[in-house]
C-alpha cells in the first residue's frame, strides 16, 4: 500500500491522507445500519432504545466542547433542560409538532449557549467546572420558582405532541420515540463527521492541544470557542426535546445534576474527542445501568463506579487492543477491512 | 521607504520593575536582526509586547508604518508579524499536514468553514507542501507530530509559523535543544529563510547569530545597551562585559 502511494506527488498525497481519514470505515456503517435495523426486532425495548439514542446525542454535544475544544461542562445539562422545557412549554400551549419544536429547542439553547460562552473563554478547567455548574444550577433553581410556566417541582403537564411529519404518531412501545430519535442523531452525526475534518473541526483539536501556539497562527480562538460552544448547546438542546417529546413530559429532573454528571461519564466511558465516544458510551452505559438495576436496584451506582475505576486504572486503550482482538477473532472479515485502510 | 517593524519608545512596567526600557528599533525590510541578551535582559518580555501578548505601558509598535499595538495576537499574525517558540508549541495530535494547513486555511480565509473537508476549496494543500517541502518534512507528514523526532518537531515549529506568510519573522532560539547531529539542518533551514520576510532572531547561541545576522540589537536590563552591525558588536568592549563575558557562550 505505501509503494502505491509513495510515488504520489506529495500534494495528492496529502489530499489522499486527508481524504482516508474523512472516509467511511466498515465498522460506521454496519453500526447505522444494524441500529436501524433494530426498528424491526425488541419491540419492548424500543423504549429503552429511543432513551439511549438521546443520551447518545447528548454525549456527542458535549463530545464537541469536551473532547475536541477541551472545555470541561459540568452543566452541559442548562442546555438540554432548556431544550425540553421549549417543547414542552410549546406542547403545552397547542404547538405540538416535534420537528418545529425541535428547531425551537436547538435555537433557545443555542441562544443561551452563545450568551454563556463568554463565561467560559477564560479561566482554568476549574473555574469553567464551576462558572458551568453555577449557570446550570441557575437555570435549574429558575425552573422550579417560575411554576406557573414550568410546573415547578411537579413538572410540566398536559404535553401534546403530535405525530412526527404529520404521520407518524408515537406509539406505546416507542417504535416511533427511537425510529425518530436515531434519525435526529444520524443527521447530526453526519454534520458533524464534516465539521471533525473542516479547517474549523482541526482549529478546535489545535485550541484544545494548544491555545497557545493556536492563537500564534493567526487562529481567531475566543470566536472559534464562542461558536463550538453554541453548536454544542443547540445540538443538547435538541436531546433534550427529544426527551420531553418521546415521554411526553418534562420535570426539573432534566435540569438536574446528574444529567451533566452522568453525561459526562458516558464519554469517559466512550471516549472523547471521537464523534461515536459518546454513542458507545451510552449504549454501555445505559445496558449496564439497566442490568445492574436489575440484580441490584439499590446498589446499581456502585457498580458503575467500579466499573469507571478499572476503566481509568486499566487505561481505555488497553481495554480497547483487548476489545479489537476479541472483535478480530468473531468478525474476521471487518477486523481485515479495518487493518486494509 | 518604511520600516517593516519599527518600536518607538517601548516601555513596559510590572509595578515598580521596569522589564523594557524604551526599546526602539527600526527594521528595514527583508532584514536579518538578531536580539541578545543575557538571561533577564527582557527578551522575553519584548517578544510579548511585539506579538500582542501583554500590551506595553507606554511607546508604539509599528508594522509596516501601520500602529499595531491595540491589536490582538492573532489580528497581528493576519497583519504578518508572527513568531517562533523556545519550547516547541505544537499540536501533538495533529499531523504535519494538518498542523500546517491549520495556519494555511486561517490565512486564506476559510479557517471558520466547517462545511467541507481541510484542503477541499481553494490551493491549501499545494502551499502546505510548498512549506513542508522547504523543511524537508513531507516524508513523515502524515505522522502525528508527537511521533516526530525532536529536530523534525523543531523545522515544524517554524514550518507552521512561515505558513502565516509573515512579513516578520521572530525566531526565539530556533535551534535550542536540538542535538549536535540535528542542528545544521535547523540552521541552514534558518539560513534559507525567504529573503522578502525580516526575521528577528532572539538567540542566546552566538555561533548562529554571528552566522546568520546582518544587525545585532544587545538588550540589557530592559534596555538596547547597543546595536550595530555584527563586527561592531564582536569588537564592542561593554557587550563583552555585560555579555560575552559572562562565559554564556
Amino acid at each position: 500500500m505505501t509503494d502505491i502511494t509513495s510515488s504520489l506527488p506529495p500534494v495528492a498525497r496529502a489530499g489522499r491522507f486527508l481524504a482516508g481519514e474523512a472516509r467511511w470505515s466498515w465498522l460506521e456503517i454496519g453500526f447505522w445500519v444494524v441500529a436501524f435495523g433494530l426498528a424491526f426486532f425488541f419491540r419492548s425495548n424500543h423504549l429503552l432504545f429511543a432513551e439511549i439514542a438521546i443520551l447518545a446525542l447528548f454525549a456527542v454535544s458535549l463530545d464537541i466542547i469536551l473532547g475536541y475544544a477541551g472545555i470541561v461542562s459540568l452543566g452541559h445539562a442548562a442546555f438540554f433542560g432548556l431544550g425540553a422545557y421549549t417543547v414542552g412549554i410549546m406542547a403545552r400551549s397547542g404547538w405540538g409538532d416535534p420537528l418545529t419544536g425541535l428547531a425551537a429547542a436547538g435555537v433557545t439553547a443555542g441562544i443561551l449557549g452563545f450568551f454563556t460562552s463568554f463565561l467560559v473563554l477564560r479561566g482554568s478547567d476549574l473555574t469553567r467546572l464551576m462558572i458551568t455548574l453555577g449557570v446550570a444550577s441557575l437555570l435549574h433553581e429558575t425552573a422550579n420558582k417560575l411554576d406557573w410556566l414550568t410546573g415547578g417541582a411537579d413538572g410540566l403537564q398536559g404535553m401534546m405532541v403530535g405525530p412526527v411529519l404529520g404521520r407518524f404518531s408515537f406509539d406505546l412501545y416507542g417504535t416511533t420515540a427511537y425510529v425518530y430519535a436515531l434519525s435526529v442523531l444520524f443527521v447530526v452525526v453526519l454534520g458533524l463527521r464534516i465539521l471533525v475534518h473542516s479547517p474549523f473541526g482541526h482549529a478546535l483539536r489545535a485550541i484544545r492541544d494548544n491555545p497557545l501556539r493556536a492563537r500564534a497562527i493567526g487562529i481567531p480562538v475566543n470566536r472559534r470557542l464562542i461558536a463550538a460552544y453554541t453548536l454544542a448547546a443547540v445540538i443538547a438542546g435538541i436531546a433534550g426535546a427529544l426527551l420531553a417529546q418521546t415521554s411526553g413530559f418534562a420535570s426539573l429532573d432534566v435540569l438536574e445534576f446528574h444529567r451533566s454528571a452522568d453525561v459526562m461519564l458516558v464519554l469517559v466511558i466512550g471516549g472523547s474527542g471521537r464523534l461515536y465516544g459518546g454513542i458507545l458510551g451510552a449504549i454501555v452505559f445505559r445496558f449496564a445501568q439497566d442490568a445492574i438495576s436489575t440484580i441490584t436496584p439499590q446498589y446499581w451506582q456502585f457498580w458503575i463506579g467500579m466499573g469507571l475505576v478499572i476503566l481509568v486504572l486499566a487505561g481505555r486503550d488497553r481495554l480497547e487492543t483487548v476489545g479489537r482482538k476479541i472483535v478480530g477473532r468473531a468478525l474476521p472479515w471487518i477486523a481485515n477491512k479495518e487493518a486494509a485502510r | 521607504m518604511t520600516l517593516a517593524l519599527e518600536t518607538r519608545g517601548l516601555m513596559k512596567s510590572f509595578g515598580g520593575l521596569i522589564a523594557t526600557n524604551d526599546v526602539s528599533l527600526q527594521l528595514p525590510k527583508g532584514a536579518r536582526h538578531a536580539l541578545i541578551g543575557p538571561n533577564g535582559a527582557g527578551k522575553t518580555t519584548l517578544i510579548n509586547l511585539l506579538t500582542g501578548v501583554l500590551a506595553p505601558t507606554s511607546g508604539e509598535i509599528l508594522l509596516d508604518g501601520r500602529d499595531i499595538g491595540s491589536l490582538g495576537v492573532e489580528q497581528r499574525v493576519g497583519l504578518g508579524l508572527t513568531r517562533t517558540f523556545q519550547i516547541n508549541q505544537l499540536f501533538p495530535d495533529l499531523t504535519a499536514i494538518e498542523t500546517v494547513a491549520l495556519a494555511v486555511s486561517e490565512r486564506q480565509g476559510r479557517g471558520g468553514d466547517w462545511w467541507r473537508r481541510v484542503g477541499t476549496k481553494g490551493p491549501v494543500l499545494e502551499e502546505v507542501i510548498e512549506v513542508l517541502d522547504r523543511f524537508d518534512l513531507t516524508d513523515r507528514m502524515t505522522e502525528q507530530t508527537r511521533y516526530l523526532p525532536y529536530g523534525k518537531q523543531r523545522l515544524l515549529e517554524i514550518a507552521v509559523a512561515l505558513a502565516t506568510k509573515p512579513r516578520v519573522l521572530l525566531l526565539d532560539e530556533p535551534a535550542a535543544g536540538v542535538p549536535e547531529g540535528e542542528r545544521e539542518e535547523i540552521l541552514n533551514a534558518v539560513a534559507d529563510l525567504p529573503k522578502d520576510v525580516t526575521v528577528v532572531l532572539i538567540e542566546h547561541d552566538m555561533d548562529l547569530v554571528f552566522r546568520f545576522a546582518e544587525s545585532i540589537s544587545v538588550l540589557v536590563a530592559g534596555a538596547v545597551l547597543t546595536e550595530g552591525t555584527v563586527a561592531e558588536i564582536k569588537a564592542d568592549p561593554r557587550v563583552k562585559a555585560v555579555y560575552l563575558g559572562e562565559g554564556e557562550v
